[in-house]
């Protein structure tokens, strides 16, 4: 590459034009062209470079839709994951070949950071927000899982493994696990358990939204501003309620912060989600959600 | 000859005064320079001790020598040492408190009670982050992440923080220091463009000290806070935002790693054109680098953070700025390269170390263009391959920078020669023991090895051991600088005031140079690398011994 | 540079020997405190860039939580800071037309605008206690969102608020503090007539200090106490 060229030349320099009786260095004060062309030219290399990168950068950082999605609560030291359907995992993720897999990772305390190194794949894990990764197994196989962001004693005890397998062996190990209910019927029950019904009716008399076609949609709030309903504003809305108030309601509700777990906002997350879904399964609305806080959109907590 | 037993005599800075108290209360520029040697000189032994820890439990891949709290610590201190008590006073606080004035034909620099009050600070600095490590340490990593700094971390965060809080007090002042006297006392006739390159390397490199360690000052103190009083501003489960923190930090630590190598450019620039006896090719384009360097450097800090969750359109900013910067860089490359085209070039140490330094300091670089690519960052951030890409920075880089520097005016600082074949030998047991050492960790990052990793999956051992060997070369090339330097304090050959025959004002006076510097103040009216008027010297440079001096005079 | 013997017999005692002459000490010295304020710049730009993207997010509570402050307080001290930097200024000036009582006079007064500054903080910080608007385990905050009574408040958020403004006024008091200190240092020696018209520049450059002090609490007042205030 390039450091081959300027290796050369220093060395072809170094030999050629060492010093020797009676030949003196030859003053050269320097060329403005030849600056500008050594400036320009790797500039516009460089420039190359940086969209190649940003391209797969922008791949990389956009779930496609209809990904199966897996939500993932990170604590010091071990990776807690759960499927749709509510199969539960320890530091290990069943994934079939060949299905886009979407994963909605929060954090439970300290920032980790979800790195399968197989895929290419790293996103820092946050408490208090999601972060979303997304990747399509190709092969069938088993790949470390590593925690990429230091968080503590046990940071490098913190690793696990994804297993790809074939369909047809993915569905027998899906059938195989104790699931209790998928995540969105969980949700349900928590929904149910909380009172969160009372207002929230799915019909316009209650003294909440009605949360039925609400994931994925812009949200008129009461301030002026519209914010898209996704996984950080729906998780926003039961922690501190009164952060976005929506047009035309009172604020009202009470806060849950301290009230669930990041495993039951999980399930409730799903359930809402569950609410936007036609009935083939696949979610309304966008399924990019932006790990970052873009000006409309909802933010930490 | 004569003059040079003349030279071992006289008066000089060294031998004026005597007794502790002269030198604990000197405000003179070149004993507060010594000062600074000789503490960061133990702070690098301090941090080196922790990274020899850090090999030799990689060289398993169980964690079987310390335990994990302790490597948490080992990697902590090792990061916080180096990088704020060695790299950034290293050259500016010795080398650049040296010769700055002496290059521009200053008495002192422009507040010598402020030059001395800076390595107080640094001692004081240093003294609690000694008290720290003795009494527990710190385990937060040396970027001091929140939450866990804040609400996790069960080391002495608060005592680290205030140790670093003070010793960037030290610096501020150091750069101040350096900026009013480059604008205020320059000689009659050094004009700005018959500046060496060293003196506006540094002139950059304490704008960014002016400008960015105030940041890193402010953070620490919020992060102290916040630990103290369990306020919220970093913390999510308070209403704070861990990724304000990451802003904070990095705005300050990324224009840090430019205080920390464009003094290191600043000697190459001295070094080549001295050993290739031509001027440097391109003046205002190095000059002007330095500059583009550090401002653009304030412009990329969140290159850090692609995956920490920042929005894709601030990524795609960061990383587009990010190759500008590297521009710059690439141009200083290009003309030391090009300075050296039908010169007359001698392999002494000190330019060994500048090969060196240009060779590493073009692979840390290149590889950088690779982190700044966004996809390819994704796959490489948080592994050995960052880890790498800045030690080949910063050691393949501003080390041997600061050994190729300290070697070249070392004649000029003690009055003595240092041995020269040890000096070449030591640089080649660098260079390669170097090499060794972190070539590997390229490879380990790209297959994926995570750093601050205390265990690791086996398939990664070999690569471990022959890093951990190429350290304990490395170590033993860091080793006899230190001996030889010493040794020649008594036994060296006596230096005479020009020994490379090297364009700049230090070199006008004697080695080693009279307290208030030069005889008769100088008056300027030649350009900055002079060198077709400058006559080589002969090679070896014309010396005496100790027992000629002692005989002659 | 040169050391004649001519140049060495007028020189000022005041001149530093590594300097050629007073206007290259006098210039070197003030650039060095513009310099020094640029860091300070840096220094709490820090804080207002978190205080700037807090009170984006937590607008309602940061109102509120403004609203607690006292504004009348708050206008004193503004108003006692105003006016402690204009007898800086005389101070300054009477150096210059070497008037060494008036120098000592509004130097003295400086100090008491100062220390009433820091009195007047004290109070302010004394209320804040007993309301238990201090960031920690006591804390609580009963306050209202300006032109919506009854929305509740997010304790956490008023709490970051509080967090923010201790810091803020706390570093700037820190700073009046050493201030306080230059200033009896000054009005000591210019008691003892050290600076005359040839000489003062210690006086111009605390000058510039105390003027940036007082220019960070202008901007720290609008930012932490007139949030949505319509009164």
């Amino acid at each position: 590459m390039m450091s081959a060229a300027i290796f050369t030349m220093i060395v072809v320099f170094a030999v050629r034009y060492r010093r020797r009786k009676g030949i003196a260095a030859e003053q050269i004060e320097g060329s403005t062209a030849l600056e500008v062309t050594w400036s320009v030219i790797p500039l516009f290399i460089f420039v190359v470079i940086f969209v190649w990168g940003a391209v797969i950068y922008f791949k990389e950082r956009t779930p496609p839709r209809g990904a199966t999605e897996i939500y993932v609560v990170a604590k010091q030291w071990m990776w807690k994951l759960q499927h749709e359907e509510g199969q539960r995992e320890i530091n290990e993720l069943h994934v079939p070949v060949g299905r886009d897999v979407k994963m909605i990772l929060t954090s439970q305390d300290v920032i980790h950071s979800f790195y399968v190194p197989a895929f290419r794949i790293k996103q820092d894990v946050l408490p208090g927000r999601y972060t979303t990764a997304w990747f399509r197994p190709t092969k069938a196989g088993t790949y470390h899982l590593f925690c990429a962001e230091y968080c503590g004693t046990q940071h490098s005890g913190m690793i696990g493994q994804v297993v790809v397998l074939e369909p047809a062996q993915y569905q027998a190990w899906l059938s195989g696990g104790g699931a209790a209910g998928s995540m969105a019927s969980n949700g349900q029950n928590i929904f149910l358990q909380l009172g969160c019904s009372t207002c929230h009716r799915s019909d316009t008399q209650g003294r909440g939204p009605n949360l039925v076609g609400l994931f994925g949609k812009p949200v008129q709030l009461e301030d002026g501003r519209v914010v898209t309903a996704d996984e950080n504003y729906v998780r926003e809305s039961i922690l501190t309620p009164g952060a976005k108030i929506v047009s035309g309601f009172k604020p009202i509700m009470p806060v849950f912060q301290g009230l669930v777990s990041e495993e039951q906002l999980n399930a409730l997350v799903a359930y809402v989600k569950s609410l936007s879904q036609s009935p083939s399964g696949a979610a309304g609305g966008p399924t990019v959600v932006p790990s970052g806080a873009k000006p409309q959109e909802s933010k930490v907590q | 000859m004569a003059t040079a037993a003349i030279t071992a005599e006289r008066e000089n800075y060294l031998n004026q005064e005597y007794g502790i108290k002269s030198w604990l209360l000197t405000v003179d520029h070149k004993r507060i320079a010594l000062l600074y040697l000789l503490s960061i000189t133990f702070f690098f032994f301090i941090g080196g001790f922790f990274a020899l820890l850090i090999r030799l439990e990689l060289l398993t891949p169980a964690g079987d020598l310390v335990q994990a709290d302790t490597y948490n610590k080992l990697f902590t201190m090792h990061g916080q040492v180096m990088v704020f008590f060695f790299l950034i006073p290293s050259i500016p606080a010795v080398l650049g408190n040296f010769l700055v004035p002496l290059m521009i034909g200053a008495k002192d620099l422009a507040f010598p009670r402020i030059n001395l009050l800076s390595w107080y600070l640094y001692i004081i600095a240093g003294v609690l982050m000694l008290h720290c490590m003795l009494t527990g340490g710190v385990d937060t990593g040396w970027t001091f992440y929140t939450p866990f700094s804040t609400a996790f971390s069960n080391t002495k965060v608060i005592e680290a923080g205030l140790a670093i809080f003070i010793s960037g007090f030290s610096s501020i002042l150091t750069g101040l220091n350096f900026v009013v006297t480059i604008h205020r006392m320059r000689a009659p006739g050094m004009t700005w463009n018959r500046l060496p390159l060293f003196i506006w390397a540094h002139y950059a490199t304490s704008i960014i000290q002016l400008l960015g360690t105030p940041v890193i000052a402010v953070t620490l103190v919020l992060v102290v806070l916040e630990r103290a009083l369990h306020l919220g501003i970093f913390d999510p489960t308070r209403g704070g935002d861990p990724l304000l923190f990451q802003h904070l930090f990095w705005f300050y630590s990324h224009p840090a790693v430019y205080i920390m190598i464009l003094p290191a450019m600043g000697v190459v620039t001295e070094i080549v054109p001295c050993f290739s006896r031509k001027r440097i090719f391109g003046y205002n384009f190095v000059a002007m680098s330095s500059i583009g360097i550090a401002v653009l450097g304030f412009l990329v800090w969140a290159h850090h953070m692609f995956v920490a969750g920042i929005s894709l359109y601030a990524a795609l900013i960061f990383s587009a700025l990010s190759y500008l910067v590297a521009v710059p860089s690439a141009i200083k490359v290009f003309n030391w390269t090009a300075t050296m085209y039908k010169g007359s070039i001698t392999f002494s140490t000190p330019m060994l170390y500048a090969f060196g330094f240009i060779g590493l300091f073009t692979m840390g670089g290149l590889t950088g263009l690779f982190l700044a690519a966004l996809g390819i960052d994704v796959h490489v951030t948080d592994t050995y391959f960052v880890i790498a890409h800045f030690h080949y920075i910063m050691v393949g880089g501003a080390v041997m920078g600061y050994l190729g520097g300290m070697h070249f005016w070392w004649p000029k600082i003690s009055g003595r020669m240092y041995p020269e074949s040890l000096g070449r030998l030591a640089a080649l047991i660098v260079f390669l023991g170097f090499n060794l050492t972190f070539f590997p960790q390229f490879i380990l990052g790209y297959l994926g090895m995570p750093r601050r990793y205390w265990q690791y999956p086996p398939e990664f051992q070999v690569l471990n051991v022959l890093s951990t060997a190429g350290s304990t070369i490395l170590a033993v090339g860091y080793l006899l600088p230190m001996v030889y330097f010493l040794w020649s304090m008594r036994y060296g050959k006596i230096a005479p005031a020009n020994p490379w025959g090297a364009s700049g004002l230090e070199w006008r006076t004697s080695s080693p140079p009279p307290t208030f510097n030069f005889d008769q103040a100088p008056m300027v009216d030649w350009e900055a690398y002079d060198y077709e008027n400058i006559p080589a010297p002969e090679i070896p440079a014309p010396q005496i011994s100790a027992e000629e001096a002692r005989i002659a005079g | 540079m040169p050391d004649s013997p001519i140049a060495v017999a007028h020189h000022n005692p005041e001149l530093q020997h590594h300097f050629a002459d007073m206007e290259q000490q006098r210039d070197a010295s003030s650039l060095g405190m513009w310099l020094f304020l640029a860091t300070e710049i840096m220094f709490f730009g820090g804080m207002f860039c978190a205080y700037l993207i807090y009170r984006l997010w937590y607008f309602p509570e940061f109102a509120a939580a403004s609203n607690s402050l006292d504004i009348t307080l708050g206008t004193v001290n503004t108003a006692v800071l105003i006016c402690s930097s204009l007898t800086v200024v005389l101070a300054v000036h009477a150096a210059q037309i070497g008037k060494r009582q008036a120098q000592v006079i509004y130097l003295a007064l400086t100090l008491v605008l100062g220390l009433a500054f820091l009195g007047i903080k004290a109070v302010e910080w004394t209320s804040k206690f007993k309301e238990h608007h201090i960031p920690g385990a006591s804390f609580h905050f009963e306050g209202e969102v300006p032109g919506h009574p009854g929305q509740p408040v997010d304790q956490q958020h008023a709490q970051i608020f509080f967090s923010l403004y201790f810091a803020m006024t706390g570093m700037h008091a820190l700073h009046m503090i050493i201030g306080v200190g230059i200033f009896s240092y000054l009005l000591y020696y210019a008691w003892r007539g050290r600076y005359t018209p040839e000489y003062h520049t210690p006086l111009e450059n605390s000058g510039l200090y105390w003027h940036f002090v007082d220019i960070v609490w202008i901007y720290l007042f609008p930012l932490l106490y007139l949030i949505d205030r319509k009164k």
